[in-house]
Formats: structure tokens, sequence, C-alpha cells
């Protein structure tokens, strides 16, 4: 497939991202400079100075909502992608009400409580749809124990074993590879395998 | 007696006759303090860990869930 076809089937999609940290940022900036028509995206936070060593902000937007400050960023670079954006503390009734249209979610949460109530809250609500997860990508180096596995919707991007901890910060470089892997595994449930 | 299931992709067959999740866990050690569980597909919540059975052929999936994003 060339760029251009790839760029016309992803103009057609609608990705939900949910949480704009770490992984949330990057992913989405990956969609959006691939191509997908568009994004929906939420989260509760505000930027701060410690996010910077990972997220996809910079230093004028600290104090800014993130969800307003990804869209701006996103349109900086891809004009052409739609940018939803909720600023909203996702709970199991905004998850389904929010995400209800997307072809793919993808799981960008920073705690583990998190990550399960949207597992679970889109088993009941939205049983069909695929939801790509990050799990596992503290600290640095180790890059062969980042892998993908597959088990019917679910799609796990991560090392499913690095917590976060004082030791064992998240650091720009293992986020990203997840954050690129989750958004890869997104072009991958929607343009087929290579 | 012995049960053969498919556990995370992987084939792997337990000396027991009766399997549940709970013995599952202890079985393979697992003591995360959260994590996700689904048999044939099917999410199986914490309370229902002592009462799901697992069964020859199953496929079950267990995550362990971590914080960091």
């Amino acid at each position: 497939m060339h760029f251009e076809e790839i760029k016309k089937v992803l103009q057609t999609k609608t990705i939900g991202i949910a949480g704009c940290g770490g992984l949330g940022s990057n992913c989405a900036v990956a969609l959006a400079r691939t191509g997908v028509g568009k994004l929906i995206i939420a989260d509760f936070d505000v930027v701060e100075e410690s996010n910077l060593n990972r997220q996809y902000y910079f230093q004028h937007q600290i104090g800014h909502k993130k969800v307003e400050s990804l869209k701006a960023n996103i349109k900086l670079i891809n004009p052409n992608a739609q940018v939803e954006a909720h600023h909203i503390r996702l709970d199991e009734t905004s998850i389904v009400k929010i995400y209800k249209n997307c072809d793919v979610v993808v799981e960008a949460f920073d705690t583990s409580e998190m990550k399960l109530l949207i597992i679970e809250t889109m088993a009941e609500g939205l049983p069909n749809k695929p939801l790509v997860l990050g799990v596992g990508m503290a600290g640095w180096g180790d890059n062969n124990s980042i892998k993908c596995r597959n088990h019917e919707h679910l799609y796990i991007c991560g090392d499913e074993e690095k917590e976060i901890t004082e030791d064992l910060p998240p650091l720009a470089p293992r986020v990203g590879i997840v954050a690129n892997m989750q958004a890869n595994t997104v072009l991958e449930i929607l343009l087929g395998s290579v | 007696m012995a049960i053969s299931i498919t556990l995370n992709n992987r084939e792997e067959t337990f000396d027991t006759d009766l399997l549940n999740i709970d013995q599952l866990l202890k079985m393979k050690n697992y003591t995360f303090k959260m994590m996700v569980v689904k048999i044939n597909g099917k999410l199986v919540k914490r309370p229902q860990y002592a009462e799901a059975q697992i069964k020859e052929g199953d496929d079950v999936m267990i995550l362990h869930l971590i914080s960091g994003g």
C-alpha cells in the first residue's frame, strides 16, 4: 500500500485515546502524523513541568489543560486531523458514551486501577471494540522485554513487568516505545498485517 | 487426572481433577494485586475466582496490570 492509499483508509477512522499522559500524547501524535481522520482524546489533568520528560507538551503549556494542549500540538502537525477533546475524569459511564463510535480505543492511563476500569467497562459496554493497552514501561534499557500480545479484542503492549517506583521512573524512550507500539497496533488493526 | 488448558497462548497441563481461578493462581504462584482474567474470552471478576471452573481445553488469559503511562 502506498502512503496515499494508507491515508485514504485512515482518513475514515476514529480512534479513542483514554488518557493524555506519556502513552496517550505520544500515541495520538503518531496516529495524527499517519493520517487518522479523527482522534477522541480525554484527560482531566493539566500539564506539569514533571510531565515534560516524556509527554508531548512544551514549556509554555505548563498549567494548561492537557487535552487542549495536545489538540493544539496535533493541529500544528496535521491540520486535517479532527480532534474531539474531553476535559473529564473518565468513568464507567463516560467511557462508553465518549468512545462508542470509535474503531479502536487506546488505553493510556497511568494507574493500574484505571486500566482495570476501562477493560471491565468495555468488556460489558463495548464488548467487540478493539482495546489496545499499555502495560509495563518504567525505567530504561531492556529493549527486548517490550512486546505485544493479543487476546481476542484485547491487545497488550509493554513488558508486563516493570512498575513505576522512585527508582524506576517513567522516561521518554521506553514510554515512547510503548506509545508508538500502541499506535502501530492500531494501524495493524485498521490496515491488516503487512 | 489432569487438565490441559491454553494459558496466555501457551499449552499447560495441571495435575488435578478440578480447577478454578483461585487454584490456578496458586499453582502458578501468581500474587498480582491488580489483574484481568478471561476464560474463553469471557471476563471473570475477582469475586468469582473461587467458583469459576476451568475445563479441559479452555483458553485462559491472565494479565497482570501494573501502573505507568
